[in-house]
């Protein structure tokens, strides 16, 4: 049984307004604390996205960006660096996108989180320190101001202006070909894999 | 590029082919399963109709919300006992081995690998758990991945990664007394920066790590993700055969074990080989490292004063202002005497035997602070069993630390174990994130066991080289 690959969406564009999150090394227990992930599906996880900066003792609103109601529609976050550091849970990649995030602008990425948007279809593209800066002060005053996310022309562009942003090659090309899906990818290699598997000494020897 | 090196080797031994996207498939030698990260990957292949290819080459168990007081069926937690029965129906249709409570093997995925031998040399092993990264210390590439990447791995037995470089880290010279391989890799972070490995996999080497046993390579790899790297890993040696021999794979077994030894020698990083950077630290000038920060690469020797932000690098200012607010440390002064509520001696990165026995030579003929609360727990039910039958859970409880069941409690908090409101701890585990241990308002002070062992009777951070061990032998 192989699942299609036709319906595995091509992501070479993102459009829609920013909202900043501002700071390094924002980890995956800020996204999303690990008493949210007592689930077994993701299906709700978006209301519980940064929610111990978002709400206080009594669950009453704090000042943060996702509780404004100018950011309310958001779909392309825009981040420092090291952000999505710390453990592994696919959770918090999952509660953004939830929460309506389609894309991720930043100075950096840990490799597991990057990893975790990939496999969601949500580019993690990445600039330098005065280019996010720039961009985060820009999101700040137009928060209506449509971001284009170029991923295939590595470039993001705002308010008339157009800057180079890079995105990782594999990424790239998984995300503008449709084919961020690897499960359907791999599956169709079964015969090889598992050659590959007789093969491996470990493995032969339990024969 | 890197050549010759333990990660090349592994690599091509595991490489399938080359996929469209440029990324290689990569055949997973070992896939580990827990109960949070699993769920909603069974959940997708059987959306898709798709069934676990290799069940024999996964591993089960139940760590992160198993509760370590009362552990008696249904659990007092309901969000708990949906997990662990959702689990227990995957393992069961899939055909999936499962060490589950009932059956003596039970522990922290990171601890249970190694200590029944699934865990070798050579191996590609893969969990959804950034942690993951602790069976390098036998010369396997482990890595910790997310849940999409679990379903790939269960619908097809292979990962889709990109390769990465590989930075030598040696570490010469001898570790002084009440120095650790916490302290190691603890000053590693701090030096190269929590994003210094992004995109590299560590190999640590040096007669520094070469001298430690298999619980302090573990250590060591264990942390590697703190530091920004996916992997680590340490060259498979006597040190790592007779560990091996020991285990359930080899102790009946001998035959096998000679059989798979050429290869585990055959994929040791070459004398020649090419790294794409190497650093080189002295281990005889290291001192116990702890945190004062909120990130795992703020940490500070226990003489050295806490940094002010204005002398860090520009980048790194922010956030240390931010986290001495919430920590409440003042810079310029050392950590010591910085006072404790909780004490935690655990985790994937120190709750193995040989920690629990060091610690506990330091609780022999020792009194907890009357106002800390201390525990221990286990990092499996083996350590657990061993640690008993040793006497370790007399001395630990005399002192007045209380003696848990297996779990990864306090180390993030998914269980009953939590800090309370500002609580501070001294702790043994790996991330001193904000909220990382059940309170958003807690302070985490991350330290080696003996370190904790110190806090835990003095009810302030301690230089554990100050305190003798009492022989009441």
């Amino acid at each position: 049984m192989t699942a299609s690959t036709d319906e595995i969406p091509e992501v070479d564009y993102v459009s829609g307004t920013g909202i900043p999150i501002r700071g390094n090394d924002i980890d995956t227990d800020q996204i999303i604390p690990a008493r949210f992930m007592k689930v077994v599906t993701f299906d709700g996880l978006g209301q519980f996205a940064f929610f111990d900066l978002r709400f206080d003792d009594d669950d009453e609103p704090k000042e943060h960006p996702m509780n404004e109601d100018r950011f309310k529609e958001s779909s392309v976050m825009v981040v420092n660096a090291n952000f999505g550091c710390g453990s592994s849970r696919e959770h918090a990649p999952q509660a953004l996108m939830r929460w309506g995030i389609d894309a991720i602008v930043g100075e950096s990425f840990a490799e597991i989180f990057a990893g975790n948007c990939l496999a969601l279809g949500i580019p993690t593209v990445t600039a330098d320190h005065e280019t996010i800066s720039e961009l985060q002060e820009w999101v700040e005053e137009n928060p209506h101001g449509e971001i284009d996310v170029d991923v295939e022309a590595e470039t993001v562009t705002y308010g008339g202006t157009t800057v180079d942003v890079t995105v990782d090659d594999a990424q790239r090309k998984a995300l503008v070909d449709g084919v961020w899906d690897t499960t359907a990818l791999m599956k169709s290699n079964a015969g090889a894999v598992r050659e590959k598997a007789d093969s491996l000494p470990y493995i032969a020897s339990d024969d | 590029m890197s050549e010759g090196t333990l990660y090349d080797k592994v690599w091509d031994e595991h490489a399938v082919t080359t996929l469209p996207t440029g990324q290689t498939q990569l055949f997973v030698g070992l896939h580990l399963i827990h109960e949070v990260t699993s769920p909603q990957a069974f959940g997708m292949l059987r959306e898709r109709d798709m069934e676990v290819a290799f069940p024999d080459r996964t591993h089960a168990t139940v760590d992160h919300i198993v509760p370590t007081a009362d552990q008696s069926r249904p659990y007092a937690d309901d969000a708990a006992e949906e997990m662990m029965s959702e689990l227990e129906e995957n393992v069961r249709a899939a055909g999936i081995d499962f060490s589950d409570p009932t059956t003596g093997d039970q522990g922290i995925v990171h601890v249970i690998g190694p200590e029944q031998g699934l865990t070798q040399p050579g191996m590609t092993i893969v969990c959804g758990d950034s942690h993951t990264s602790t069976h390098g210390a036998f010369g396997a590439l482990a890595f910790g991945i997310g849940t999409s990447q679990i379903r790939d791995v269960l619908a097809t037995g292979c990962i889709a990664m990109e390769k990465q470089k590989v930075r030598k880290i040696e570490v010469t010279g001898e570790l002084g007394d009440g120095v650790e391989a916490k302290d190691v890799i603890l000053e590693i972070i701090r030096r190269l920066g929590t994003d210094g490995g992004v995109g590299y996999v560590y190999e640590y080497a040096g007669e520094a790590i070469e001298s430690l046993g298999m619980e302090g390579r573990m250590s060591i790899c264990n942390m590697s993700i703190e530091g920004g790297a996916r992997a680590g890993y340490v060259n498979p040696d006597e040190t790592t055969y007779e560990w091996l021999a020991e285990t359930d794979a080899f102790r009946d077994d001998p035959e096998k074990f000679e059989r798979l030894k050429p290869y585990w020698e055959s994929v040791r990083s070459d004398e020649d080989a090419e790294y794409d950077d190497v650093v080189t630290i002295d281990g005889n000038e290291l001192e116990p490292v702890v945190t004062w920060g909120t990130t795992p690469g703020q940490g500070v020797g226990i003489t050295q004063p806490i940094p002010a932000p204005e002398d860090l690098p520009e980048d790194k200012r922010d956030t240390a202002r931010r986290a001495q607010e919430h920590m409440r440390v003042t810079p310029g002064e050392t950590m010591q005497g910085y006072p404790i509520d909780v004490a935690f001696l655990g985790s994937c990165t120190n709750a193995r035997l040989a920690d629990l026995r060091r610690a506990a030579r330091l609780v022999k003929g020792r009194k907890v602070h009357e106002d800390v609360r201390a525990m221990v727990v286990p990092g499996s039910q083996r350590v657990q069993r061993a640690a008993e039958e040793e006497g370790l859970k007399d001395i630990f409880e005399e002192a007045g630390f209380e003696w848990r069941n297996a779990g990864c409690s306090m180390c993030l908090g998914m269980n009953e174990d939590q800090l309370q409101g500002d609580e501070a701890c001294a702790s043994s585990s790996n991330r001193n994130f904000v909220g990382r241990q059940g309170s958003k308002d807690g302070r985490t002070v991350l330290m080696n066991p003996r370190m904790v062992v110190a806090a835990a009777i003095n009810g302030e951070v301690t230089d554990v080289r100050e305190m003798k061990e009492v022989n009441v032998a």
